[in-house]
């Protein structure tokens, strides 16, 4: 726990004095999330409609931005060798390192969401079932999507290779979520989807991190 | 280098040298049974099959889009367990054969996506039809082209192999999530389910068609996925002695 | 057995031919390529490969 924990505060530390590429990932979900009423138009009740499914493409288009840094920086200086070589357990590491990505590009995610889905004109029942739907399913991307970083770490055209890896492994995550919402507003209730989320973030924590390090040491070799 | 083992015999042919030879022996009899299959199930398609009382026709399709999505789901399952044993045991024939096996299975990804769709376009008016089936199918199809651009992205070829196997596994894990979520959104959106598997009264004869053409569609997988293997390992190999005997005498 | 009445029956599939030999032949099509492109694949290899050992 403790080695989780000392990678967490690095990351935090590297990234407070690196403000910028976070508040941007932030800016990139408002601006998408916008981008769809100018496309589809502004009819409050389509917009109810498309509300959750936009928020949640966003909040995973958001997310994937963030990855490509997740092991980049410290590929390029060495400290990822360092890591894997250190008597600290990898996988833990990794994990730690995971960690402060959701905490810089999922938790703010999950924290701006209702402000956004305001705009769409969900009703605070709504908006209560997105965030905690977004609480669960952030972690899911961060951990799923670490997986894809690792393996295209260093890779050229990583960022969009990474895409396409990743993003057919958010589908689950997606239908739930938005799922979730969408049950929530036709009165049946989310606890079944927001279960779910629950299990696959749990198969996520025990799973990912140990596929991360496994591709990580591929990438490193 | 051929090492003297008390393991199985077979293990002879974990090396690509000794399996060259043998995959070329090999591919023209799958090639042959994939033909033949290949004419028993048209035969039985267009000539015993009886038409549908509902679809008339047009039902047919099902000869060719069901062994193709069949085939792009068992092809992926032998891609990823061959990546696995590659990873696991560091052969390097195991990763060639993954390689060898994934165009082959997006390519039936695409064809049952495009024949779903030339089949639901007559019975349901919709070029494309977002029922489980399909979908999932979409999905594995990105799955595939992961795979390929990965494995094209990464010049080392140890790293090659052993990234897309940790992609081949944690994709095959995922795929029976992703079709659970799929059908699960599926039923939610679309109440009275337009199911493209719906066949409630399948005659014995169509059964039979489609269990033929999914018979060739193997055989051609295998046929087609050992050449591709040769290939592989003439790329891979060209440095190695026996290559050029083997090249000599080709 | 021959549900079809006339040849042309057979080719009209009750109206759906398009549709049928359009997906027919678009399997045979791909089958047809990726052979192709294989041997293609392998004859150059074996140039190459042919090149190389002469060099």
């Amino acid at each position: 726990m403790n080695t989780i924990l000392v990678a967490l505060r690095r990351d935090l530390l590297l990234a407070a004095r690196r403000r910028s590429e976070v508040v941007t990932a932030l800016f990139f979900f408002v601006v998408v999330v916008s981008l769809f009423p100018l496309g589809i138009g502004p009819e409050p009740a389509m917009l109810r409609r498309i509300g959750p499914g936009v928020l949640w493409v966003a909040a995973l288009l958001a997310t994937l931005l963030g990855l490509p840094r997740l092991f980049a920086s410290d590929h390029a200086d060495g400290t990822l060798e360092q890591m894997a070589l250190s008597p600290r357990p990898f996988a833990l590491l990794v994990a730690g390192k995971i960690a402060a990505h959701w905490l810089l590009c999922g938790l703010p995610l999950v924290l701006l969401a209702p402000l956004l889905g305001l705009q769409f004109n969900l009703n605070p029942g709504e908006l209560q079932v997105l965030m905690l739907a977004l609480l669960l399913g952030t972690p899911v991307l961060s951990l799923i999507g670490a997986i894809g970083a690792a393996l295209t770490l260093g890779v050229r055209g990583g960022g969009t290779l990474l895409a396409l890896l990743v993003l057919p492994l958010y589908v689950p995550t997606l239908i739930f979520g938005a799922g979730a919402v969408e049950a929530q507003s036709a009165g049946l209730g989310s606890s079944a989807q927001l279960s779910i989320l629950g299990a696959l973030l749990a198969l996520a924590v025990f799973f990912a991190p140990w596929a991360t390090t496994a591709a990580l040491r591929i990438a490193i070799e | 280098m051929m090492e003297k083992t008390s393991a199985s015999p077979w293990m002879r042919y974990a090396s690509p040298a000794t399996f060259y030879p043998l995959a070329g022996k090999l591919q023209p009899w799958f090639a042959g049974l994939a033909a033949l299959l290949t004419i028993a199930g048209l035969w039985i398609g267009f000539f015993v099959a009886p038409t549908d009382a509902t679809q008339g026709e047009g039902y047919r399709i099902i000869f060719v889009h069901v062994p193709a999505s069949w085939m792009s789901m068992v092809i992926y399952c032998a891609m990823a367990f061959w990546a696995g044993i590659g990873l696991a045991f560091n052969t390097r024939l195991s990763s060639m054969m993954a390689s060898a096996l994934a165009p082959t299975g997006a390519i039936f990804a695409l064809l049952s996506l495009v024949t779903g769709s030339l089949w639901g376009k007559p019975m349901w008016g919709t070029w494309w039809v977002w029922d489980a089936r399909l979908t999932s199918e979409l999905i594995l199809f990105f799955l595939y082209l992961g795979f390929l651009a990965l494995q094209a992205a990464i010049e080392d070829p140890k790293r090659a192999d052993r990234a897309g196997a940790v992609l081949a596994l944690v994709g095959v894990v995922n795929v029976p999530i992703i079709y659970f979520s799929v059908k699960w959104w599926n039923t939610l959106h679309q109440g009275a389910t337009i199911s493209m598997t719906k066949s409630p009264s399948m005659a014995m004869t169509m059964l039979w068609g489609m269990l033929l053409m999914a018979l060739a569609f193997w055989m051609y997988s295998i046929a087609v996925a050992l050449a591709r293997v040769r290939n592989i390992i003439l790329e891979r190999e060209r440095h190695a002695d026996w290559v050029r005997g083997a090249v000599e005498n080709a | 057995m021959m549900q079809w009445n006339s040849v042309g029956d057979f080719f009209a599939m009750g109206g759906y031919a398009f549709y049928v030999w359009g997906s027919f032949g678009a399997c045979a099509l791909a089958m047809l390529v990726e052979s192709l492109l294989l041997r293609q694949q392998r004859a150059e290899l074996l140039r190459s490969l042919k090149d190389q050992h002469e060099a």
